[in-house]
């Protein structure tokens, strides 16, 4: 029922080990998109001349339009842009929900856009957590069901329990995600994500449906579980104050990238101006 | 339990009341086919076991009289195992306290020999009692039908006239046959207990009544493993022949057999036509409601499958879900299938003689009725589950594009203007998932129609009966006698105080070819404008029958393949055995058995006799009828009488049971599938449009108004399927009035205006039903919430 293959595929296969996860190294003041060379043999995503079009009903949207970018082992990215400049299309495309109309996206050397759809979703099961700004929880199974429901087809997940501890619901297992606040249903949406210990966490809009108290404890959460796991994290935000937390932000507009930055230091969720 | 298994189960509960109506309607589909087929089963599995340790005969040979030696040169003919000689006769009864005619079938029980009491072949089931003893004149066994609709037991007496003597007889024991297991009279089209039965004396007590001491006049035998019956047959006919053998048969012509055999390939029908329907309509049901609940679930499915659960697993979560519904309507429908099996298979019991019923369940019928019906779930939710499992999970998570929607054809038509807005929402609605309405009326077109059944069964016969008993056979009473007579008998008995009209008859033993087809029944020479038994033509009007030539019944025609002018061959197999060629005059309309018939005079004279009969069709004034029957009883020649008035009644009480019995399982099962439809997708309407319907209520629509959007849609989908359900009904009884002919009668397709008007009735209280339940939901709607909501 989980899937067990046989056969190794181009995103997973043996010779394919997951990138280090290695604490972020490059805190020196830096403005331009420049990288450090040792960096740059990090790069956990490379993504080339990336193109998606795609149909909504009658209407066609090209939501990206070209986007050259590189994310690197261990470093907290915010995806920064208006809503329509193309940010969830490219955090769905690196995450193996989506394909590109045209150009490549790798990921530890494999390229996602020429994976087929068992291919993607192994990708899915083994490397990435998502985090959804409407948190996607199933209403019909309680916090802890809610992360099993991941757990159980993890290789080496923490119990669930464990994950919900993380981002401070462990008084809360057993409540149903109509008996939680916003707030509460993101961070069960969180633990859910990083319970299986991914090596890339990808987060659409987080904070978007919460009130700013509570959207910072879910940042909190978010930068321990980069801090402490190590786990490559990308957010995206159209709040241009949560990028200070960042190492680097992106900044998309009409489906392009208009701009990376670095920032000099990483500002703790909690003093970040909203 | 897995996370994913525990939401199954509480989005199982979540939906339980449309899960039970579509359970429900996999339970009547499970429940028709089991108790069907267990019917049918037990039927077949009773009468073998039956036939088998009571050995009935494979070849029955009736002839006027043959010395018993006879018999040894029978049983030294190839393929031929055992033999049973016997005398058998025709005798009128006489009971106390009942003064119409009884008559009954008198067959003799060997006296001497291994084979002493219940004889080798056609052995008599003891009931209760005894055997009579060899030798006692005055001792005979009933058959227990007969004994119970006279309340006689062991000890009671009755008087038979048996060959012009009257006999009194004690009755020492009930019994059965397997050769009367179906018990009719010689000319009547119905079982009548109180007015014939069956009963057995000792072989020398009747040879020595009937004149046929070291003689017999029937002979019944079985054949060797691989024999050919009919060259067995061949060989006897022209064997039996110089003793006035009158053409041997084999067990599928045997009335008792054929009959039975009949009702079981009836059954047959009904085991397949019936599940079809339901299975369908389950099929689509499954398919709507997967269908919708996998559209309101395409975030879920976008989320787990962001997660890494492969399309397979999100196909099988749903696929179980469905199956879950399924495996209840499975066992619901096992056990309702066994209820009215056992049901049935009592009224079958009572209907017909025997001793004891097998209820049989094979595994194989239940194996393949839980097998249809989850292939078919899994058919009707293969597409919805596919779809859910292909959805690209990015495409998933985001809401649905809104729906298309266009001008319908009656705003193109430009009638807009008289329409409101609300109403070209539910047009609109309608015309934008064309499909889904279509099925939608279809099934519950599909409800109405399997109403109809139930009151057509009930209807056809009235009109049968009215007919054959209305408009040709019109006699009160039809006497037979023991062997062709003068026709002065006739004028004797027309001038019988009370008797108001008679007219002779002339019957003989035929066998009609036509080409490489054959038939045989008897030939019937009737008075060429007589008013007690007329022929009719496809307008019910009376045929004047032509001085030559035969008139055969339409059924008849058809079997032999013949029209109107075509040349007929006829075997006479009684007397000089003449082999004729006449032409067929006419076929004419009738519901009941297989008759030819011709001028008596013209029979007579093919015949080369007298003015002779066989019997005579008698009108009798109704207050006279006591002494006309108890004048009869006393004619010694007069071997049996049938009342055709009794027959018909007695024929009512026994099918009222049955007829009854069915007409509830087919209106149950018919509310189930009207219900199931319409509450299914009236919820789904409600789900589907709870947003839309809650901004209406926002806006300032008042509950009867949003009602009207959502109902207003299923009201007419609901109208739209009544007539279309009627002519699906006519299309199932005319299917099934053609699968039920047999040469023993056929089913008019004739529907009554009440047969329609109950089942669009049903209808309408199901939707009805539905709507209100529907109507409290609509007052729980959550106006703020779903307005809240994202999508």
């Amino acid at each position: 029922m989980a899937g067990a293959r046989t056969s190794p595929d181009p995103v997973d296969g043996d010779d394919a080990p997951p990138p280090a996860r290695s604490a972020p190294e490059h805190r020196s003041p830096q403005t331009s998109d420049a990288v450090p060379d040792a960096a740059r043999r990090d790069a956990v995503f490379q993504v080339r001349g990336v193109t998606k079009v795609y149909r909504m009903g009658e209407v066609r949207v090209e939501a990206l339009r070209g986007v050259d970018l590189a994310l690197y082992a261990g470093e907290l990215a915010v995806l920064l842009g208006p809503s329509g400049s193309g940010k969830s299309t490219l955090l769905n495309i690196l995450g193996g929900l989506d394909t590109p109309t045209a150009g490549q996206v790798r990921y530890a050397g494999r390229d996602l856009a020429a994976a087929s759809d068992r291919e993607l979703t192994r990708y899915r099961r083994r490397h990435v957590g998502f985090v959804f700004q409407f948190y996607n929880l199933i209403p019909s199974l309680t916090a802890r069901e809610n992360v099993a429901v991941v757990t159980e087809i993890a290789r080496d997940p923490m119990p669930p329990a464990e994950a919900l501890d993380l981002v401070g619901l462990g008084a809360r297992l057993d409540h149903f995600p109509a008996q939680l606040s916003g707030g509460e249903q993101q961070r069960v949406a969180i633990a859910r994500a990083v319970a299986k210990r991914p090596d890339v966490l990808l987060c659409d809009e987080p904070t978007g449906a919460l009130d700013s108290a509570t959207g910072i404890v879910v940042l909190e959460v978010l930068e321990r579980v980069n801090r402490e796991l190590g786990t490559t994290t990308a957010v995206i935000t159209h709040n241009a104050g949560i990028a200070q937390m960042a190492d680097r932000v992106i900044v998309l507009a009409d489906g392009r990238i208009a701009e990376v930055r670095r920032n000099a230091i990483r500002v703790a969720p909690r003093e970040l101006s909203w | 339990m897995r996370a994913l298994d525990r939401k199954l189960v509480r989005e199982l509960w979540g939906m339980r009341l449309q899960a039970l109506a579509i359970a429900l309607v996999i339970v009547s589909g499970v429940g028709v086919f089991i108790m069907s087929f267990s019917t049918v089963d037990s039927l077949y599995e009773t009468r073998a076991r039956y036939y088998r340790e009571h050995r009935f005969a494979a070849v029955f040979a009736p002839l006027k009289r043959a010395p018993e030696a006879l018999a040894r040169r029978v049983e030294t003919m190839p393929g031929v195992d055992r033999v049973q000689t016997r005398v058998v006769a025709f005798v009128s009864l006489d009971i106390a306290g009942f003064p119409e005619p009884v008559s009954a079938h008198l067959v003799s029980l060997p006296d001497h020999g291994p084979a002493a009491g219940a004889g080798v072949l056609n052995r008599v089931h003891l009931a209760s009692g005894r055997l009579p003893q060899p030798g006692r004149t005055d001792e005979a066994l009933i058959s227990v039908e007969l004994a119970r609709a006279h309340d006689l037991a062991e000890g009671d007496t009755l008087r038979a006239t048996i060959n012009g003597r009257r006999e009194r007889l004690t009755i020492v024991g009930l019994a059965r046959s397997p050769e009367y297991i179906y018990q009719i009279a010689p000319g009547a089209m119905f079982p009548d207990p109180a007015r014939y039965g069956i009963l057995w004396m000792g072989r020398e007590s009747l040879g020595n009544a009937l004149d046929m001491d070291g003689a017999f006049n029937d002979l019944t035998l079985t054949v060797t493993r691989g024999a050919s019956v009919e060259d067995v047959i061949d060989r006897l006919d022209t064997l039996l022949a110089p003793y006035g053998g009158t053409g041997a048969y084999a067990r599928e012509d045997q009335l008792s057999h054929r009959f039975l055999t009949e009702e079981l390939k009836q059954q047959r029908t009904i085991a397949t036509v019936f599940p079809v329907i339901f299975f369908g309509v389950a099929a689509f049901l499954l398919n709507v409601v997967a269908s919708r609940l996998i559209g309101l679930e395409r975030e879920q499915i976008g989320t787990l499958k962001a997660f890494g659960w492969a399309s397979a697993d999100i196909g099988l979560h749903y696929a179980k879900l469905m199956l879950a519904i399924v495996l209840l309507g499975i066992t619901g429908g096992i056990g309702l299938g066994i209820l009215l099996g056992r049901g049935l298979s009592h009224i079958y019991m009572s209907f017909y003689s025997l001793p004891y019923m097998d209820f049989v369940l094979r595994p194989r019928v239940v194996a393949a009725a839980a097998a249809v019906s989850i292939g078919v779930a899994l058919l009707g939710t293969l597409h919805a589950v596919r779809g859910a499992a292909r959805l690209p999970p990015a495409q998933a998570m985001r809401p649905a594009p809104p729906p298309v929607y266009r001008a319908t054809i009656v705003e193109r038509l430009g009638l807009q203007r008289w329409l409101a807005q609300p109403t070209r929402m539910i047009l609109r609605h309608i015309e934008r998932r064309p499909l889904k309405s279509l099925l939608t009326t279809l099934g519950i077109a599909m409800a109405c129609g399997i109403m109809m059944i139930g009151g057509f069964q009930r209807g056809a016969i009235d009109h049968m009966v009215g007919v054959q008993f209305g408009l040709s056979q019109r006699a009160d009473l039809t006497a037979t006698f023991t062997d062709p007579t003068s026709g002065h008998a006739l004028y004797s008995l027309r001038s019988l105080p009370g008797v108001e009209h008679a007219e002779g008859l002339r019957s003989v033993p035929v066998r009609l070819r036509h080409g490489h087809r054959s038939y045989r029944t008897t030939l019937e020479g009737v008075a060429p404008d007589g008013r007690l038994l007329r022929l009719l033509d496809t307008d019910l009007k009376p045929i004047d029958l032509p001085p030559e030539g035969v008139v055969l019944n339409d059924y008849l025609a058809g079997l032999l393949g013949v029209r109107a002018g075509d040349v007929l061959r006829v075997e006479v197999l009684e007397g000089e055995r003449r082999t004729l060629e006449l032409p067929v005059a006419a076929t004419a309309r009738q519901y009941l058995g297989v008759g030819a018939y011709m001028q008596r005079a013209a029979l007579n004279r093919l015949l080369r006799e007298g003015d002779a009969l066989s019997g005579v069709h008698l009108a009798v004034d109704a207050r006279e009828r006591r002494r006309v029957y108890a004048l009869l009883k006393d004619m010694p020649r007069i071997a049996g009488i049938v009342e055709q008035a009794a027959a018909i009644r007695a024929f009512y009480d026994t099918l009222a049971q049955s007829v009854l019995f069915f007409t509830l399982v087919a209106t149950l099962l018919g509310a189930t599938i009207a219900f199931g439809v319409v509450y299914n997708s009236m919820r789904i309407a409600l789900s589907e449009r709870n947003r839309e319907l809650a901004s209406l209520r926002v806006l300032g629509f008042e509950r009867g108004e949003v009602a009207y959007i959502l109902l207003g849609e299923l009201a007419l989908l609901t109208l739209a399927a009544i007539p279309l359900g009627l002519a699906i009904g006519y299309g199932l009884c005319a299917y099934l009035a053609y699968a039920f002919q047999s040469d023993l009668y056929r089913i008019a397709l004739v529907l009554e205006r009440d047969v329609y008007a109950l089942a669009a009735l049903v209808v309408i209280i199901s939707a009805l039903v539905s709507g209100g339940l529907l109507w409290r939901s609509l007052g729980r709607l959550d106006m703020v919430a779903v307005l809240k909501s994202k999508e």
